[in-house]
């Protein structure tokens, strides 16, 4: 029976091909994200391999050095009581913390990787270097003013041994001199961050204090192991130190780096999956038809004697051969896919990537696409594979086989309504919980019972659709009436391949509707709060430097300073943090919307509290709330006013001398500034001047936040048009696929068309017309469809959003519209042509 | 192989010719020539005062649709359309529309009024081959091609369908051309040409039943001695 399967296959291979096609379209993006997840986390875990290589235990500060300063640290003691240590051969004393540092063009040299400074330590006495570090050129640094720059970033920048850069450490920049340049191991730094290295001194200087250090990496003696050491260190360090193992750290690296590649494997996967979901209903109608074109040879099959499981059987079969053989064609094309993912991934910026390597091809990215595919296709072809069976042994001699019967389709109807009914309900109840994570769990599902009953009834809405575009088509009457009874012949066909259309374009006119309800919402958010001119903060959400504000006061045109501090209290029994700004600063430099309260009652213990964290809390002005300040005070807290959540200002706002003693270290969060003259290029370029051109630092005007929070939501709707594109393409050739195999079963009624004065265009257009059909009437059911989930989709995201409004982007849903119509007149080209190219006498059967 | 070879063959208006021989004769072949379904090696098909061989494709199209009815052997008829949307389909192609008194006038002739609705499925296969003469007179061709009109039918309807081809003739001057292998239908005909090997081998004027049977039988005996 697999000879027969596979002789059948051979044979109808050209109506097959469609099919496989998707299928392997679908195998190809599963492996292809397999293969490039893969790759990256070798060459990520790779990069990092050799970054332990020198450190067997790492001393790092514990939680009470945690709350005594902002920057923990451990001392020189600690790091006298281990040199003395038999155990231990070297102890390295590291002080680390965030330098960027500015190209040749004034722009930030990283690349998507971390911007670090450490010291370069170099042993009192035996002068032995700091194994982290090895020099190409030049000499370490040895004084303030001096830095040494890693090879990578050098080639990158230009930057020779002598040239004179600008780095950031907390905000303002500062002019230094390279005096060697130097490799390292540390694998994200080469894969495209910058690493800046000052003697320890200068290095405690900028990040801890003299004497203090942010970590003790230990060297065990030879015949130690790193077990050992450990216990012995923990035994002169304080209580609270952590400790942690040259493995254990490889080991944590390495499940971080898995937990970023994994989200990333999550959202290409997702692809794969709707390329797959899709193909099912082409495969289906593939089948559906073949089975229907064959049903005199299996009546012919079932009269000789075959079992219905059999007949059942041997479809499975065919399918199976067709998902494997589809699914092996798309390894091939996956590991493609999988080499052109890595730039496009790469400008989208999460991950950094190094250079392009090998592809890594572990097993699984072989053999799950090949499971897949094989699975989907034959569950696909399951039911027209029970179809198969029912054709009766009679049928060999008659030329009709009945259809389905009408009590099937009032079952299907009466399904699908109540499933889509159920999903509606679910959709709109949805809306009603109080817990968004139960709100976001029940809609989805909501979502997908609409989606699927939607599907289920779709046949149903053929004859109306027919109905209503018949007068629309703009063609010869008969022409016209001949596509529109074509596509009424088989609604469930119709339906089938409309499906992939609807599932398609639904999913992304949801996502963008919500994408750009989302957009308008961010700008409203940022931009509306900011009463100042512009805010300024450290790019990378680290704390700026005492420094900024006496230079920002200088720069000309300022009239007015604000400053919004981080700090920390417990409040309500639950740690927090807070925002600690001077009443007039919120009064005179931001905008905030009030929900309840107001700003008047602002002041002393009278705190203002964001719409997020009240909700949560069941708070309102007035509410007492019992505090424990950071400095061990207890005392109360009023609310003063509830403000609508924004991403200016935190959660909590309270004066600073509200706050109590404040722990030692930097705090300042962001500086608002207002000038005299508003905000325009100028003024920008005057603040940044002033602050000595920092790389590190982020001057920005309510347009720029604006901006800012728009890219994010461009990102991701970039995201959303290859999700288009795929489905668009898988759509595409469903639709190919049907017409093909239905102008083959119409061959000989073309024939008499054209036999009976119909020419070539005449069949052209009405192939073109039934294609137009399927795509527009697909097109229009998923753009309806997205539009309902899109709109409950956003209200359930309003009620944490304030500042969402509905957007219906008509532009964009009409562009939608378009490609599918697009995609409907591309489909025919090839099954029109060929429709106008059959063979008069052949089809009508002459001898 | 050749089909034909070397036929000269001439139909007269209002006429009813019957073509006839044994399969491999040639003589659905011919048909197809002189109605423009198949292209000529050398020599020329005319309909009226129009040369088949220098119409390009589309010319040709639009001559089958205009001037030309044709009747086949089975599959005739378009299943997603109505008997009367089959019989008025070349009009329709066309654009124009039927003459109403005419039509009723052929649908009444074939006996079809209480059908005109039903699709194909619905409707025998005596009925199918009447709405295909209905379709194939409706539009007024200047002559009327059937390729074995009754092969696929029983007797009673065949002789229907015979009948209204012939009452066409007599009744409207319509010319017809049909090519048979039943002896019974040629009868029908006012003249009978014998096909064999490509070539046309006999004549026979007001032919009867027997008279072409026995002829026939003539070729089977000359088949089996040569």
């Amino acid at each position: 029976m697999f000879r027969t399967a596979l002789r059948n296959v051979l044979a109808h291979r050209a109506r097959l091909l469609m099919t496989m096609l998707a299928v392997a379209l679908g195998a190809a993006f599963v492996c292809g994200t397999l293969v490039f997840t893969a790759t990256v986390s070798a060459q990520l875990t790779r990069a990092s391999q050799q970054d332990f290589a020198h450190v067997d235990v790492a001393v790092r500060p514990g939680a009470d050095a945690a709350l005594a300063a902002s920057v923990p640290t451990l001392s020189t003691a600690s790091l006298e009581a281990l040199r003395r240590l038999p155990e231990v051969a070297r102890v390295t004393g590291v002080v680390s913390g965030f330098t960027a540092v500015a190209g040749k063009d004034g722009r930030p040299a990283e690349r998507g990787g971390p911007t670090l400074g450490t010291n370069h330590d170099v042993q009192a006495g035996s002068g032995a270097s700091d194994p982290r570090h090895t020099f190409t050129a030049g000499r370490p640094p040895s004084g303030r003013g001096e830095i040494a720059l890693d090879e990578g970033t050098a080639t990158r920048t230009g930057y020779r041994v002598g040239d004179t850069a600008r780095i950031s450490v907390d905000g303002p920049g500062l002019r230094v001199r390279i005096t060697g340049l130097f490799t390292t191991d540390d694998g994200p730094v080469n894969a495209g961050g910058t690493l800046v290295l000052y003697d320890t001194a200068t290095a405690q200087r900028h990040f801890t204090a003299p004497g203090r250090f942010t970590e003790l990496d230990v060297e065990a003696a030879p015949g130690v192991s790193q077990e050992d050491l450990e216990t012995k260190v923990r035994k002169v360090l304080p209580r609270d130190a952590q400790t942690l193992t040259g493995s254990l750290l490889a080991h944590d690296q390495r499940v971080h780096i898995e937990a970023a590649t994994a989200s990333l494997r999550t959202t290409l996967l997702a692809f794969a999956a709707v390329a797959l979901f899709v193909s099912c209903f082409l495969i289906a109608n593939t089948f559906t038809m073949l089975v229907a074109q064959r049903s005199r040879e299996i009546a012919l099959l079932r009269a000789l004697g075959a079992q219905r499981r059999q007949v059942t059987r041997q479809v499975l079969t065919e399918a199976g051969l067709v998902g494997l053989v589809a699914s092996l064609a798309g390894l091939a094309l996956g590991v493609g896919i999988a080499a052109a993912l890595g730039p496009f991934v790469a400008s989208a910026g999460s991950l950094p990537l190094g250079a392009n390597g090998p592809l890594d091809v572990p097993w699984y990215a072989l053999s799950v696409p090949v499971v897949t595919g094989v699975t989907t296709t034959v569950l696909a072809s399951w039911l027209p594979s029970r179809r198969a069976a029912t054709v009766p042994p009679v049928a060999v001699m008659t030329q009709v086989f009945a259809p389905v019967g009408t009590r099937q389709k009032a079952l299907r109807t009466a399904v699908g309504a109540l499933v889509a009914a159920l999903g509606v309900a679910a959709v709109l109840g949805s809306l009603g919980l109080t817990r968004t994570e139960d709100g976001i769990l029940l809609m989805t599902l909501g979502a997908m019972a609409v989606t699927a009953g939607c599907v289920v009834l779709l046949p149903v809405l053929v004859r109306p659709a027919v109905a209503l575009a018949r007068p629309l088509w703009s063609t010869a009457r008969s022409v016209r009436e001949l596509a529109a009874r074509n596509c009424l012949r088989s609604p469930r066909r119709t339906a089938a391949t409309a499906s992939a259309l609807v599932i398609g374009l639904g999913l992304v006119t949801s996502l963008t509707m919500v994408g750009a309800g989302g957009q308008k919402a961010a700008d409203a958010q940022a931009a509306a709060v900011l009463k100042a001119d512009y805010v300024v903060s450290m790019a990378d959400l680290s704390v700026l430097g005492p420094d900024v504000e006496p230079l920002l006061r200088t720069a000309p045109g300022v009239t007015r300073i604000g400053a919004l501090h981080d700090a920390q209290a417990e409040i309500g029994g639950a740690h927090r943090f807070l925002t600690s700004a001077a009443a007039s600063t919120v009064r005179d430099q931001l905008r905030l919307r009030f929900t309840s309260g107001s700003l008047d009652a602002f002041g002393g213990t009278r705190i203002l509290v964001s719409g997020h964290e009240a909700k949560a809390g069941g708070w309102s002005a007035g509410t007492r709330l019992p505090v424990r300040l950071a400095d061990g005070t207890r005392t109360e807290f009023t609310v003063a006013g509830v403000y609508e959540s924004n991403s200016l200002v935190g959660d909590f706002i309270a004066e600073p001398a509200s706050l109590g003693a404040a722990p030692a270290g930097p705090s300042l969060d962001k500086v608002l500034v207002t000038t005299a003259d508003g905000s325009g290029a100028r003024t920008a370029r005057a603040l940044a001047h002033a602050l000595g051109d920092s790389p590190a630092v982020r001057i920005e005007s309510g347009a720029d936040l604006s901006e800012a929070a728009a890219r994010g939501v461009t990102r991701m709707l970039g995201l959303l048009y290859g999700l288009l594109a795929m489905s668009v393409t898988v759509a595409l050739l469903g639709i190919v696929n049907t017409l093909a195999l239905s102008v083959t079963e119409r061959q000989r009624e073309i024939g008499l068309l054209r036999a009976l004065g119909l020419d070539r265009g005449g069949v052209r257009r009405m192939v073109r017309l039934e294609s137009l059909f399927l795509a527009v009437f697909g097109g229009l059911v998923g753009i309806a469809l997205g539009v309902f989930l899109g709109w409950a989709g956003g209200e359930l995201i309003s009620a944490d959003l304030p500042g969402y409004t509905h957007e219906l982007p008509v532009g964009r849903l009409l562009f939608f519209l378009a490609l599918a119509a697009l995609a409907g007149v591309v489909a025919s080209l090839w099954p029109a042509r060929r429709a106008a190219r059959t063979d008069i006498l052949t089809a009508v059967g002459a001898e | 192989m050749v089909a034909l070879d070397d036929v000269s063959i001439q139909f007269g208006r209002g006429e009813f010719t019957a073509i006839m021989g044994p399969s491999g004769s040639g003589k659905s072949t011919l048909m197809h020539c002189t109605a423009g379904l198949d292209s000529i090696s050398s020599g020329s098909a005319w309909i009226g005062e129009t040369d088949l061989g220098t119409l390009k494709d589309k010319q040709l199209t639009r001559l089958r649709r205009d001037r030309i009815g044709f009747i086949f052997q089975a599959f005739n008829l378009l299943p997603t359309l109505t008997a009367l949307e089959n019989i008025t389909l070349p009009m329709d192609i066309a654009g124009r529309r039927p003459d109403p008194e005419r039509l009723g006038r052929l649908i009444e002739m074939v006996g079809l009024s209480g059908r005109l609705q039903h699709r194909p499925s619905e409707l025998s296969g005596g009925q199918q081959q009447r709405v295909a003469v209905a379709r194939a007179l409706a539009s007024q061709p200047e002559i009327v091609f059937g390729d074995e009109p009754t092969g696929n039918l029983d007797s009673r309807s065949g002789a229907e369908v015979l009948g209204h081809l012939r009452g066409s003739v007599r009744e409207w001057g319509q010319t017809v051309v049909m090519v048979t292998h039943d002896p019974v239908a040629a009868s029908y005909a006012d003249r009978v040409v014998f096909l064999a090997d490509g070539r046309i081998v006999d004549e026979m004027l007001r032919p009867t039943a027997d008279g072409v049977l026995d002829r026939m039988k003539d070729f089977d005996a000359k088949g089996r001695t040569s």
